[in-house]
């Protein structure tokens, strides 16, 4: 187990520097530079500013610096807004797209796994049918979609909810919906599957032969061990929430990180881009880390020290 | 009424009639479609594949628009017979539009297939066969790459070649093989230690010959099916990335592009974001019908 964690750690670092060394490379790669207007700047001001951001070192130390700074958790300051850290960014937007993202995530556990069991516990009746038609569009709708037709529909016909913009409950509804409509979809099906799986089981039987009610039978033994795949789940689920709020937040014009992303690509202030792609992977990796160390301690069969294949 | 021994007779024992095979053996892939022809969503998702690559191919050059046309006299028209979905706000014909969108997403979708197809099988198959130290260097490869979202390599990679069609084929290219080749090694870590490898490696079969023509062609379910639903994934990458900001150029029409540009104004005329919309949505509906169907008809050990 010990070494399990520390081997794992040790990835969470290497993706993290892969990461950073790559879009170090990129963004030298870039042909400009985010300083080479349209119009030259006098040769004084390009100077001060090469000196300000540190462009007139050579490249392995640039990359050093950038390391080191890395290491300490500084992401180096925004090319677009003066004064602007990276930093400060990632600390306006992230708590808004986290909070969105927790949400999200609840809705599709909430609406994904009941569906998925009812599903399979009615195999081939029509609430199965019903709700895999629905799982397999959910799956195939792009969440752009999802978003602007949930927005037509809620906001501007029916006048439900609010069209855009943050800061009450009400707000959060429909960006939740349009974000949890893939996981929601997929959560069905896995557990749809997993849950025929385990009601194939012999232990199953026994407990219908011991007596056991079938709702007990279904609380206790199916649901519990049918939900397993679910959890492992939940690393790609961050990730895709992630990817996924880049657009929606967009679409509903709220301020997370997502669309502070978004709106740095549209600007091509690169030390954005590349600053919140690593805080990014940073976050992915370690919530990876973190479900895989959880998977292991729900699920006592799993030899973590094993996983090696 | 009675029975008696002599209304009985002996039948004559014809051996070789009893061993001949009366019908034609059924390979797998004849086997494997037949399983498809049954599945109706499977054949609906096909069918439909087929009428969107014919309106690709076709529906541009029968159209008396072209997607770039611009007309101030028709911005934003309703659906009419002149415009059957109606124009943008630019006053071009936005069905037009749409057909010339399908062939950029089915463009993306099977050029981006192949790119996975060709380097994600051969670098699993090289890292399954060969095992030790070369496997665990080249799969740690693919788990740290794999580590966060391919779709922010390729946002990265976007940034910096530029927005384009060819980019996002390249971009594709470089990202998304990284499935398929774990498939593929997975695959070929079980195939490679049948008896028929042994046997073609003692008859003194070299290593090429063995993964070309051995152990790829039985991978070949998992391989198809793979580069099936890698396709939706291509096209929904793409459609995304227009989306951003990061796709093709205007005045091309992706179909991500038709739904960005139509945003602005959605609220006073929502068909121009409905169309490409449910163009995406029908598209990427078909290939994972036909993906699953596949997917159960060549794989039945895997049905439920």
């Amino acid at each position: 187990m010990g070494g399990y964690v520390l081997r794992r750690l040790i990835s969470v670092f290497l993706v993290v520097f892969v990461v950073a060394s790559g879009t170090f490379v990129l963004m030298h790669t870039i042909p400009g530079g985010p300083f080479k207007k349209e119009k030259a700047l006098p040769p004084a001001i390009q100077r001060n500013i090469e000196e300000r951001y540190k462009l007139n070192d050579p490249l392995w130390k640039q990359y050093a610096d950038y390391l080191k700074n890395l290491l300490r958790g500084d992401l180096g300051p925004s090319f677009k807004y003066l004064g602007r850290s990276v930093n400060d960014i990632i600390r306006d937007g992230f708590p808004v797209s986290a909070a969105l993202g927790a949400w999200a995530i609840l809705f599709a556990l909430v609406v994904g796994v009941p569906a998925g069991i009812i599903s399979a516990l009615n195999q081939n009746k029509w609430q199965d049918n019903a709700v895999m038609a629905i799982a397999i569009i959910g799956v195939s709708v792009p969440n752009f979609v999802i978003a602007t037709l949930l927005m037509y529909v809620f906001a501007v016909k029916l006048r439900w909810l609010p069209v855009a913009m943050w800061g009450t409950p009400r707000h959060v509804i429909l960006p939740m919906i349009a974000l949890a409509g893939f996981p929601a979809a997929f959560f069905a099906r896995l557990m749809r599957s997993s849950t025929l799986d385990v009601l194939s089981q012999d232990y199953i039987r026994t407990a219908r032969a011991k007596g056991l009610s079938w709702y007990a039978v279904v609380v206790k033994h199916v649901v519990k061990n049918a939900i397993l795949p679910v959890v492992t789940y939940l690393g790609p689920l961050v990730a895709g929430i992630l990817t996924g709020s880049f657009v929606v937040e967009n679409i509903f014009a709220i301020p997370g990180l997502g669309r502070y992303y978004v709106t740095s690509i549209y600007n091509r202030d690169y030390t954005t881009i590349m600053g919140v792609t690593i805080f990014y992977s940073a976050f992915l990796v370690l919530v990876n880390f973190l479900v895989d160390i959880t998977y292991g301690w729900i699920d006592p069969r799993i030899k973590l020290v094993k996983a090696k294949e | 009424m009675e029975y008696t021994a002599d209304m009985f007779k002996p039948v004559e024992k014809d051996i070789e009639g009893a061993e001949a095979i009366v019908r034609p053996s059924v390979t797998y892939w004849q086997d494997a479609w037949r399983r498809l022809k049954q599945n109706r969503l499977a054949m609906i998702g096909l069918w439909v594949i087929v009428i969107i690559t014919l309106i690709a191919v076709f529906g541009p050059v029968l159209s008396p628009y072209s997607y770039s046309d611009q007309s101030l006299f028709d911005q934003n028209m309703y659906v009419s017979k002149e415009h059957w979905l109606g124009t943008d706000d630019l006053g071009r014909d936005l069905l037009t539009r749409i057909m010339y969108g399908a062939r950029i997403s089915l463009t993306v979708g099977f050029l981006a297939s192949l790119i996975n197809l060709t380097v994600g099988v051969v670098y699993g198959g090289v890292s399954g066969y060969y095992g030790g130290h070369i496997d665990n260097i080249m799969m740690r490869i693919v788990e740290i790459l794999s580590g966060i979202p391919l779709l922010l390599y390729v946002i990265l990679l976007m940034v910096v070649l530029k927005p384009g069609l060819q980019n996002i084929l390249i971009a594709l290219g470089l990202v998304y093989w990284l499935g398929m080749a774990r498939i593929v090694r997975g695959q070929i870590l079980s195939l490679k230690e049948q008896d028929y490898v042994l046997a073609a490696r003692t008859i003194g079969a070299d290593n090429s010959r063995i993964i070309y023509k051995h152990l790829i062609p039985n991978a070949m379910g998992p391989i198809i099916v793979t580069a099936t639903l890698n396709i939706p994934q291509a096209i929904f990458t793409e459609a995304f990335l227009s989306f951003i900001g990061l796709g093709v150029n205007a005045p091309m029409a992706s179909w991500g592009v038709l739904a960005n540009d139509a945003l602005p104004s959605f609220r006073s005329y929502p068909w121009q974001l409905f169309f490409p919309a449910i163009a995406i949505s029908i598209t990427m509906l078909a290939f994972n019908f036909l993906g699953d169907g596949l997917r159960d008809a060549l794989d039945p050990k895997q049905r439920k």
